[in-house]
């Protein structure tokens, strides 16, 4: 451990108070790469690419209820408007899945 | 669209014809059987004004209380109407029924009111579950309540005034990529109930999902449907009656009526004319020229059963 001097500490605390917006202006810009979001009964990406290890969260942002199902290997609840699900991937391959509700809308997302 | 059979060239439908039959405005189907063919008498205004005889039937759908979003702020409010619109017809039907998302989130308190509004029709109800109904976490609330005495996840048939209803579950184990399902234990106790049936009883089969595939694009049909209805091709008159779709839409093809009813808290848009099926937002004005309830008249040896739906205004 080194110790920080006053000139060092002052850089870093402007540099950590510019974060959020650094972070927020990112958001904007790119879209999260391990977010699903549900627009019009369509699962958006349709495929994604995730690493083990990392946790994937759908969003379902139309007025009717969705679930995100792939079989045996996870299940969500019901989510109503704005409801959210998470998945952390922990062994590598293919996950397809689909709305049980509504099984015309299907998605996969390939782990590596 | 070109291969769908709801405007099969063969039998001269043309899809113009189809699109003709999807009328917009309503509330709720009035059917009539007439020698044995169920027809519908149209909407529940001119229903009441035919007079109907015979034995005549309510179908209500789609009634998701509990909705609560733009399209529909108060479905527990249009259900209301729509029992009341029942209550007011002249001559009182013989039961009603429901085919199903009678709640939007299979809620305890969604099927609480649910039961409190619809039961002051007065009438019994036949239900059978839309896809909303069955999503409680342990899918268990629609089969206490409405499930008593049925098979599977809710199937079942009984008899009323010489006509065969059937209430089909098309609603689970759905398969990815796929369509609404009967699956083949339903399929056989279909087989065995319809087995021995004298052809020239008339035949009501009753599901949320449209047993024909009217847009698969959007989920609209059911996988193996088509093994539903070669069970009842020997019959004279068979009609199906759907929901699921949130708007009329109606097709004969050879001895078999089909009709989907509108809802009773949202419209949804007609095939493809919207990026998806989800509820349609429409003017406060017009809102309830789309919802409604049908009425069916049986009348025995004259004509098909006359389905009359009706909106809620309009």
């Amino acid at each position: 451990m080194t110790s920080i001097n006053r000139r060092d500490f002052g850089i870093a605390a402007v540099a950590a108070m510019l974060l959020p917006v650094v972070a927020a202006r990112a958001a904007e810009e790119a879209p999260d790469p391990l977010a699903v979001h549900i627009d019009n009964f369509v699962f958006q990406p349709a495929q994604l690419m995730v690493k083990v290890g990392q946790t994937v969260t759908w969003t379902n942002r139309d007025d009717i209820p969705h679930t995100v199902v792939c079989a045996g290997k996870f299940r969500s609840k019901t989510m109503d408007t704005d409801g959210t699900f998470a998945f952390t991937f922990t062994a590598a391959g293919e996950y397809k899945y689909f709305c049980s509700l509504h099984p015309h809308m299907t998605g996969i997302v390939k782990v590596e | 669209m070109s291969n769908h059979d709801h405007h099969d060239e063969g039998n001269g439908v043309s899809r113009r014809k189809v699109l003709e039959c999807m009328t917009w405005a309503g509330t709720g189907v009035l059917w009539t059987v007439t020698g044995g063919v169920p027809h519908s008498l149209g909407l529940i205004g001119s229903a009441a004004a035919a007079e109907p005889t015979g034995m005549t039937f309510m179908q209500i759908s789609d009634s998701h209380v509990g909705f609560d979003k733009p399209a529909n702020p108060n479905a527990i409010g249009t259900l209301e109407e729509a029992i009341n619109k029942i209550n007011a017809m002249p001559k009182k039907p013989s039961f009603m029924v429901h085919t199903g998302d009678i709640t939007h989130l299979s809620k305890a308190a969604e099927f609480d009111n649910a039961d409190r509004i619809i039961s002051q029709s007065k009438l019994d109800v036949h239900y059978v579950p839309g896809e909303h109904d069955l999503i409680d976490e342990e899918i268990k609330l629609y089969k206490e309540r409405y499930g008593k005495g049925t098979k599977g996840a809710g199937y079942y048939s009984f008899d009323a005034g010489g006509v065969h209803f059937v209430g089909l579950v098309n609603v689970v184990d759905l398969k990815a990529g796929g369509l609404g399902n009967l699956g083949n234990e339903q399929l056989e106790w279909l087989e065995n109930d319809l087995k021995g049936r004298s052809k020239s009883t008339p035949v009501v089969l009753f599901a949320h999902i449209p047993l024909w595939t009217v847009y698969p694009q959007w989920g609209w049909g059911t996988e193996d449907g088509a093994r539903a209805l070669e069970y009842v091709k020997g019959f004279g008159s068979v009609t199906v009656l759907n929901g699921h779709i949130h708007q009329v839409m109606q097709k004969v093809e050879g001895n078999v009526t089909f009709h989907t009813a509108r809802s009773t808290a949202f419209p949804q848009p007609a095939p493809g004319t919207a990026p998806s099926p989800g509820p349609m937002k429409v003017e406060d004005a017009k809102l309830r020229g789309l919802l409604g309830v049908a009425s069916i008249n049986f009348k025995q040896n004259s004509q098909p059963l006359a389905i009359i739906d009706t909106p809620l205004q309009g």
